[in-house]
């Protein structure tokens, strides 16, 4: 991944953009998704945690270019769906969306505050969980509930996880 | 032109999303096990070959209902054509088979008065004097038809022979006023002559006043007028009417023939009584045998002789009778196509009385020891 990349938009030209050490993106991917397979093994409430998708709002945020967020989500949504047993594509594709959200909303809002942090993360779980329940049912033929009390823990406990995630993930940046 | 990069990754979102989309199709089996690429493929292309099918069918639905159709027209009019042949040639079939069912009716009358010599014509023309009367029939003297020779058809009298040629002959019918027949009435055997008016109905005349008639009653020929044999139906009383001025009643008779529509005819080529028998009262095959045996002893020279009103309804007797009365002949009122100046009363017995009066008179001249040279010319005549 190059982390190098500018954004060549005029509106957006004087919005700070990140970058990250070469190799830090992927290694950082390659570990969350580790730690994703892992961690359920050996602490079942890991299971809730949705690291993956942090990654992706993440950069997506850091990064603020939507084609090079959607293609990391896309990357990391794929990479999921190859380690679990879900089809090839229905986390790429919930990943792909969050991943140019997030880099469009990077682009316009203030993401460095941990607040501001936590509520995108919110935001970005259930919009996740909406176009994985969207495909399921569109693709799949599935009726799964959109919204439940786990989801709503789960979204809480990944939001404020990201805060610190993030705050992590922040040592990685070229200064 | 460079793409602006919020649409290139507009683009290059779309692009992702589709082509995982693409992926996930090609892993989920939907339904009967059908991958759901397969099912989106055929779904997509069903459209593309309704379209085709569509397309197709208007093509050939065009070629069919527009181009095919070119001769259309021709053939439209060929088609007229041949309806109206089929027509013209249906209505002359069924012009035909009511022509067939009017011979066998003929010849089935014929059939049943084997006993009497007839020969059946066809009206072939009519007179183009519309006063009068006079119908040209397809048989002459070649086929046996004399002057003054009896028409009629299975409803009843017609006319008679007026004049004869090689191959044709003129009919005067019953309704010319030249025409007449000797009659009676069938109940009260009454006599009196029947006369043509003209028109479609006929005229009963010298019935007195006192003599009882009501519409409806039959007449029937009386035999004395030498030309039709006793009790053939002439007609039916249409309308009696007194009058006051003269000793007789006015009687008008409608015509049991139909001789406004003729079109085959029976000559009676002898004046051989029979018994008048039309279809409806034909009877069974053994009685039609008797009667027809019966009919076979009946002489041909008893043609003229005047019976008693009694005696006329049943089948002539079987021994031979003398012949009539010398002083009788065709009645000059009644059958001379001339026209007449002033009513004769006297259509057959008496040349010079009212047929009424005729029956109150003993007849002239029974005795069979004197016959007439007029008689046996006649006879030679009838029976050709």
């Amino acid at each position: 991944m190059n982390a190098r990349m500018e954004i060549p938009n005029s509106y957006d030209q004087y919005v700070e953009v990140h970058k990250y050490y070469a190799g830090a993106i992927f290694g950082v991917v390659v570990l969350t998704l580790a730690l994703e397979a892992l961690l359920p093994i050996y602490f079942r409430s890991a299971a809730i945690l949705e690291l993956p998708l942090l990654v992706t709002v993440y950069f997506g945020l850091s990064r603020r270019n939507p084609s090079s967020g959607l293609l990391l989500g896309m990357g990391i949504g794929l990479a999921q769906d190859a380690l679990g047993h879900t089809p090839f594509g229905m986390y790429g594709i919930a990943k792909t969306a969050v991943g140019f959200v997030a880099s469009s909303f990077g682009s316009r809002i203030d993401v460095e505050h941990p607040i501001s942090r936590f509520l995108l993360t919110f935001v970005f779980f259930h919009l996740h969980n909406a176009v994985l329940v969207l495909t399921s049912r569109l693709l799949l033929g599935q009726h799964e509930p959109y919204l439940d009390a786990r989801l709503v823990i789960a979204s809480v406990v990944n939001s404020f996880v990201a805060v610190f995630f993030f705050a992590l993930l922040d040592k990685l940046r070229k200064t | 032109m460079p793409i602006p990069s919020r649409r290139r990754s507009l683009a290059l979102f779309a692009a992702a999303i589709a082509v995982q989309v693409m992926l996930l199709a090609l892993q989920i089996r939907r339904g009967q096990q059908v991958r759901l690429i397969r099912v989106w493929a055929i779904e997509s292309v069903s459209p593309l070959g309704r379209g085709a099918a569509w397309s197709v069918e208007g093509v050939r639905g065009l070629w069919s209902n527009y181009v095919a159709l070119r001769h259309a027209r021709e053939e439209d009019e060929q088609l007229r054509a041949e309806i109206a042949e089929l027509r013209m040639r249906n209505a002359q079939l069924e012009s035909r088979a009511a022509e067939a069912d009017r011979l066998a009716n003929l010849l089935g009358f014929r059939d049943e008065h084997t006993e009497v010599q007839m020969v059946a014509a066809r009206v072939i023309g009519a007179s183009p004097d519309p006063a009068s009367h006079i119908v040209l029939i397809d048989r002459g003297s070649r086929d046996g038809v004399r002057r003054d020779m009896g028409v009629i058809t299975p409803e009843g009298v017609v006319g008679k022979i007026f004049a004869v040629y090689p191959d044709t002959s003129q009919v005067l019918l019953l309704t010319d006023k030249e025409s007449g027949v000797g009659a009676l009435m069938e109940t009260s055997r009454v006599q009196g002559p029947v006369r043509g008016t003209g028109e479609p109905s006929l005229m009963l005349e010298y019935i007195s006043n006192e003599v009882k008639v009501e519409p409806g009653d039959k007449i029937v020929t009386s035999g004395q007028d030498r030309i039709f044999p006793k009790d053939l139906p002439v007609g039916t009383v249409a309308q009696v009417q007194p009058d006051r001025h003269s000793p007789f009643q006015k009687i008008s008779v409608k015509p049991t023939a139909r001789l406004d529509g003729l079109e085959e005819v029976l000559v009676l080529l002898t004046r051989q009584e029979f018994v008048f028998r039309k279809d409806a009262e034909k009877p069974d095959k053994s009685e039609r045998v008797e009667k027809a045996e019966k009919a076979v002893t009946v002489p041909v020279a008893s043609a003229v002789e005047p019976k008693s009103a009694s005696a006329s309804a049943k089948p002539v007797a079987a021994t031979p009778k003398p012949a009539a009365p010398v002083t009788l002949k065709p009645a000059a009122p009644v059958t001379t196509p001339k026209p007449v100046a002033a009513p004769k009363p006297v259509p057959a017995t008496a040349e010079s009385k009212p047929a009424g009066e005729t029956t109150q008179q003993p007849k002239p001249a029974e005795s069979p020891a004197q016959p007439k040279p007029d008689t046996a010319t006649q006879q030679e005549q009838s029976n050709p």
